[in-house]
């Protein structure tokens, strides 16, 4: 009875959990065996492994999501650091990190627009300071850079939460014990990160794997990621199969990762 | 606890406020619907003048409902799924060719169309749609190249091989569009933009694989917003996007390469799905009278098919070369077809792949 009790309270989120993640999972792994037709067919996975455009897309998007979750690593690290020091308005400067979340991505990626353009805030600058007007808009610097804007939250906030997590007596043995600064960095106080460091990196180079909006909107189209194929298949050639077959390309990427960056026990 | 018990109470009873509402707002509308007093109309979006709309209304006493789509793929989609209810919609012509092939359109009764003599033979009797049983056509238009007269000579620019020119290095702005980017490189090499042979296929992508390094962004909408604020000075685009750019800044001149280009036609369809043909026909004739044709063109700022509006449009709308080609070039016009699935989706292949080539 007690039991039954208990399924009847958790029903409302198997019911959650069944209709919005594993039937839309379930959903995309079917449709990924389909061919335009509706017929059954392995030829997208085929076609994903042999057509080298596929390869060369998964690998330029390798790249851009390392580079991006490093550089939003170097970046958040030393923001979580100092942010943690500040003992009386730390849950201030936290709000201001979070608060740029607030803000749709879409008219965030529109103001780097602004900002980029050739008659923009950073090109007139420039041209003020005398050092000419430059082509920023659709370049994969451009690219990264807002990448990186866009992600860097989810980087900084799971860092600084271990990061104030740690016991200071910890830090002050490892310094009495004669350690230099930068061995107590790493011997003592990046282990003790880890954690933060290993969520940053999930919920960044996942999403980074397949940015889609920025690479239109920011790089022209001049760099192309397998979001873009996803959008290019799912909108315009309505090859649903193929599109699927890339998403579940990219939650296998997804698992692996998990896999990876899994505590150790 | 009480205050939470309390708010809890305000929200339940609004609710059902508003549901009771809501179910009397359905009655009505469907009691509307058995008098046959509404019109569903599904439209791009800003395609139609509005006070047509209500003097539409007004002289009929028809209820007209619109609702947009922003792609001829999500408009059939829609329609293909049923549970719609629209009466008419206005793909372009491959799109009707497609939906005439899937069985999802109703023809049309030319008997109950009064001015059919009006649309100019042109664009009747096209391959999509042969004795133009289901379509109607509603505006038209093409693809050309726009320029910003700051930044190139005019007649410097006139052919479209003349894009791959070294003196425009990381300058084009290009629609982001399949069979648009194909068009270019297949009509630069004297192809019909509707090639079903996969060699002169692959090789009008190795063609446009060439063209990377000259192209700035491959963009849609925004190509507007760029070439107003000069952010970039040259772009494939078309017509009717050009006329609202050129309306912001004089600068900027369109055109059409002489030797073709791609002519699309938007044309009225009666859905499977349509219900209220009194209307219908009501509305076609409303729209082909030449007085509404033209207010509808100068609204909208595409190029309509009604010669009695064209009459009436000002003269130097109309003579505009750019929106009204000479004769000349207008022979040299083609309409997509729709190809089928299969070369569909090698056409999408070797664009992805063109995508990707860096220069």
């Amino acid at each position: 009875m007690a039991k039954f009790k208990h399924f009847l309270v958790a029903a409302p989120y198997y019911l959650w959990i069944g209709l919005f993640v594993i039937l839309p999972i379930g959903l995309i792994f079917i449709y990924s065996f389909h061919d335009l037709n509706g017929h059954f067919t392995l030829n997208n996975y085929l076609n994903f492994f042999k057509n080298s455009t596929y390869l060369l897309m998964a690998f330029n998007s390798l790249c851009f999501a390392i580079i991006i979750t490093f550089i939003s690593l170097i970046v958040a690290y030393p923001i979580a650091w100092i942010i943690s020091k500040f003992q009386n308005s730390r849950d201030f400067l936290i709000l201001l990190v979070i608060m740029p979340m607030w803000i749709n991505l879409l008219l965030k990626t529109y103001a780097f627009i602004g900002i980029f353009s050739r008659n923009g805030t950073l090109n007139n600058l420039l041209a003020n300071l005398g050092l000419g007007r430059h082509q920023f808009l659709f370049t994969d610097i451009a690219f990264i850079l807002v990448a990186v804007y866009d992600q860097l939250p989810f980087m900084i906030l799971p860092i600084y939460n271990s990061v104030i997590a740690i016991n200071h007596s910890l830090i002050n043995a490892s310094y009495d014990l004669g350690a230099s600064k930068t061995q107590t960095f790493w011997r003592i106080i990046v282990p003790l990160t880890l954690p933060g460091i290993k969520s940053g990196v999930q919920a960044i180079f996942i999403p980074s794997l397949s940015l889609f909006m920025i690479t239109r909107l920011i790089g022209g189209n001049r760099v192309i990621t397998l979001g873009t194929a996803i959008e290019e298949h799912f909108l315009s050639t309505m090859n649903w199969g193929m599109g699927s077959t890339i998403g579940v390309i990219l939650i296998i990427a997804m698992i692996l990762i998990m896999l990876l960056t899994k505590e150790s026990k | 606890m009480k205050k939470l018990g309390s708010a809890l109470l305000g929200i339940i009873v609004l609710c059902s406020l508003l549901c009771i509402f809501n179910f009397n707002l359905n009655r009505n509308t469907s009691g509307a619907r058995e008098k046959e007093k509404v019109l569903n109309l599904f439209n791009w979006g800003d395609y139609i003048d509005p006070s047509l709309i209500k003097k539409f209304e007004r002289q009929t006493g028809y209820r007209v409902t619109i609702q947009t789509f922003d792609s001829n793929e999500s408009m059939i989609e829609k329609i293909r799924q049923g549970g719609t209810t629209y009466d008419l919609t206005m793909p372009s012509e491959y799109m009707v060719e497609k939906m005439r092939k899937m069985n999802l359109l109703k023809p049309i009764n030319h008997r109950k169309i009064r001015n059919l003599n009006q649309i100019d033979p042109l664009f009747l009797n096209q391959s999509f749609d042969p004795k133009n049983r289901y379509s109607l056509p509603y505006f038209w238009g093409t693809l050309g190249i726009i320029y910003n007269d700051k930044f190139i000579k005019p007649n410097s620019i006139k052919h479209w091989k003349d894009l791959w020119s070294s003196k425009y290095k990381n300058a084009i702005l290009l629609i982001d569009s399949v069979r648009d980017v194909f068009a270019i490189s297949l009509i630069s090499q004297n192809q019909s933009i509707n090639t079903t042979n996969l060699n002169i296929l692959h090789q009008a992508e190795e063609k446009l694989v060439k063209l990377t390094p000259n192209i700035k962004a491959i963009v849609a909408d925004e190509i507007k917003m760029y070439m107003e604020q000069e952010e970039g000075y040259l772009a494939v685009d078309w017509s009717g996007e050009a006329a609202e750019m050129i309306s912001v800044n004089p600068h900027l001149h369109y055109f059409v390469p002489e030797e073709g280009s791609n002519l699309w036609i938007d044309s009225f369809v009666i859905p499977r799905t349509a219900k209220h043909f009194d209307a219908i026909y009501k509305f076609l004739n409303f729209m082909s009278e030449p007085e509404n044709a033209a207010q509808n063109a100068k609204y909208v700022g595409y190029s309509t098919p009604n010669r009695g509006a064209k009459k009436i449009l000002p003269q130097r709308v109309v003579q505009q070369r750019a929106f009204y080609p000479s004769d000349q070039t207008m022979n040299h016009l083609a309409t997509y077809r729709d190809l089928g699935a299969k070369i569909v989706e090698e056409y999408n292949d070797l664009y992805l792949e063109f995508k990707m080539a860096r220069q």
